[in-house]
């Protein structure tokens, strides 16, 4: 799996953060999305797909491998 | 109930595709077909008035899934083709075109259109937004407008100023509150983000209603405040809120009354449900009937309404979550601000404009409302969040 986001279409909302907190963070500054890991490990895709069905900018890509 | 073997998506937008893309996730693998109004592939719409109605992105990039993406989906797409009836008993949906439509579970997620103004219809210069269509009308008729007068006070009035000013158009925002948006950000904050208005130029003609449009020869020409002040215009944009997409559903034996009325399930009837905008159901931790108008309900309502699809037999009581944009402040509430709630600053500094606040009634913690402080503002929730969504089943 390979992950990506889109900065500019992120809209700070940190739902990503709270579905797969080992993954995404937040920049403290303008709460930006950060991607903490773009190929995360098997044990983290439900998560990550989750996150990026719920974000409601659909700011994040998710590439299944 | 035993699974169902066939889904039958309704408004082919945020709510419908969350709930489409929950299903898969889930494992679902049976048919689902979705069925939709417009002609255009699922899209977002708060960029309508914020990238979109600026020109920063072609209207393309509002779009939510790639293709390849909605495809991996394996989902039938039937677009451009409104439903115009549903049978409850049968689970029957007939469209404008004629088509039946049959499914073991339904999801209506039709959201709302946009309240207009009366004799608004017949006239050139008046716009609403809730469509990409609509909203790339808008753009093109104010790059030829100097005066914009905005009618809503609301949140997405309150956008189309912002974006209206950053065109540099000489933009009056009219509306009965005594400051925008003052619902949902209650007097304080809302005053805050009147005085960030003023500064930006906009005109504030608030406290007052708007009794009617002015037209000259089919078009208009200013709006009417009930003071009887006239504000004149070249375009008027109509924020005056969203009225919920249920005429279809006239005679269908479901009960429609500001929404589709749903349980804590967000069930509407046997094997029928509702999800987004549209959707009136019981939430537990407010012991109250909810509707919210906002994007991330759209999607996690979708992920709840999938999971009670396949069996999880869940309430949904989420911590109602929105944010917008107006000229460099992001702005966003997790919770509700209640009427007559206190305000305390938790984080950051009101003058410099980046702050989190935290707004409690009768001693409890209601709502946090940050301003240019997304994450601090997120770390605050659990505060909200203790109090909305107790562990009950
Ligand atoms: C301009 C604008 C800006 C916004 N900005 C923000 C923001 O900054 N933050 C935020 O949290 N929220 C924002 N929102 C709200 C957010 O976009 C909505 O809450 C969200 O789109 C709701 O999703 P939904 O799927 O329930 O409904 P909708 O997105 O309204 O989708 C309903 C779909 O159903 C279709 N439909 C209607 N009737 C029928 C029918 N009879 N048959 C078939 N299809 C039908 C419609 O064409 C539409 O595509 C904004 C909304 C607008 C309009
Ligand atoms: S959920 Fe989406 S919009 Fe929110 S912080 Fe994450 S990437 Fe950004």
């Amino acid at each position: 799996m390979k992950v990506t986001v889109d900065e500019d279409k992120c809209c700070g909302a940190g739902t990503c953060v709270l579905v797969a907190p080992d993954v995404f963070d937040q920049r403290d500054e303008d709460g930006i999305v950060m991607l903490l890991d773009e190929a995360p490990a098997a044990d983290q895709h439900d998560a990550v797909r989750e996150a990026a069905s719920v974000c409601p900018a659909a700011a994040i890509l998710v590439a299944e491998a | 109930m035993s699974l169902p073997a066939s889904v039958l998506v309704v408004g082919a937008s945020a709510g419908g595709l969350s709930t489409t893309e929950a299903l898969r996730r889930k494992g679902f693998d049976g048919r689902i077909t979705l069925l939709g109004g417009e002609r255009h592939l699922p899209y977002d719409r708060p960029p309508l008035s914020k990238q979109v109605l600026s020109g920063a992105w072609e209207p393309d990039r509002a779009q939510l899934r790639p293709e390849p993406v909605l495809q991996a989906l394996d989902a039938e797409f039937v677009l451009g083709d409104p439903a115009a009836g549903l049978d409850a008993a049968s689970r029957t949906v007939r469209t404008a075109s004629g088509r039946l439509l049959e499914a073991d579970a339904i999801v209506i997620a039709t959201g709302v259109r946009a309240r207009t103004l009366p004799g608004q219809g017949e006239l050139a210069g008046v716009h609403t937004v809730r469509t990409l269509d609509d909203a790339v009308a808008l753009r093109a008729e104010l790059a030829a407008s100097r005066r914009l007068v905005v009618v809503g006070d609301g949140v997405l009035g309150a956008e189309v100023a912002a974006t209206g000013r950053g065109l540099g158009l000489d933009v009056t925002l009219a509306g009965p509150q005594s400051v925008p948006m003052e619902s949902q950000f209650g007097p304080w904050a809302g005053g805050l983000l009147g005085e960030f208005h003023a500064e930006h130029g906009v005109g504030l003609r608030l406290g007052t209603g708007v009794s009617g449009l002015v037209a000259e020869s089919g078009r208009v020409s200013g709006v009417r405040l009930e003071t009887g002040q006239e504000l004149p215009a070249d375009v008027v944009v109509v924020a005056i809120g969203g009225v919920p997409a249920t005429d279809w559903l006239a005679g269908s034996g479901l009960t429609c009354e500001n929404g589709v009325v749903c349980d804590d399930r967000c069930r509407a009837a046997d094997g029928i449900w509702a999800v987004g905008d549209v959707a009136r159901w019981h939430h537990r931790g407010l012991d109250a009937p909810l509707r919210l108008e906002n994007r991330t309900n759209a999607t996690q309502q979708g992920l709840a309404v999938a999971s009670n699809i396949l069996g999880a037999d869940a309430p949904y009581s989420p911590v109602p979550y929105f944010w917008t944009d107006q000229y460099d402040a992001k702005v966003m509430v997790h919770g509700v601000v209640p009427a007559g709630a206190e305000a305390e600053v938790v984080d950051g500094d009101v003058a410099s404009r980046r702050f989190v606040a935290l707004f409690r009634s009768h001693g409890v913690a209601r709502g946090v409302l940050g301003w240019n402080m997304p994450k601090q503002t997120r770390l605050h929730r659990r505060e909200v969040a203790d109090v909305l969504t107790p562990a009950t089943v």
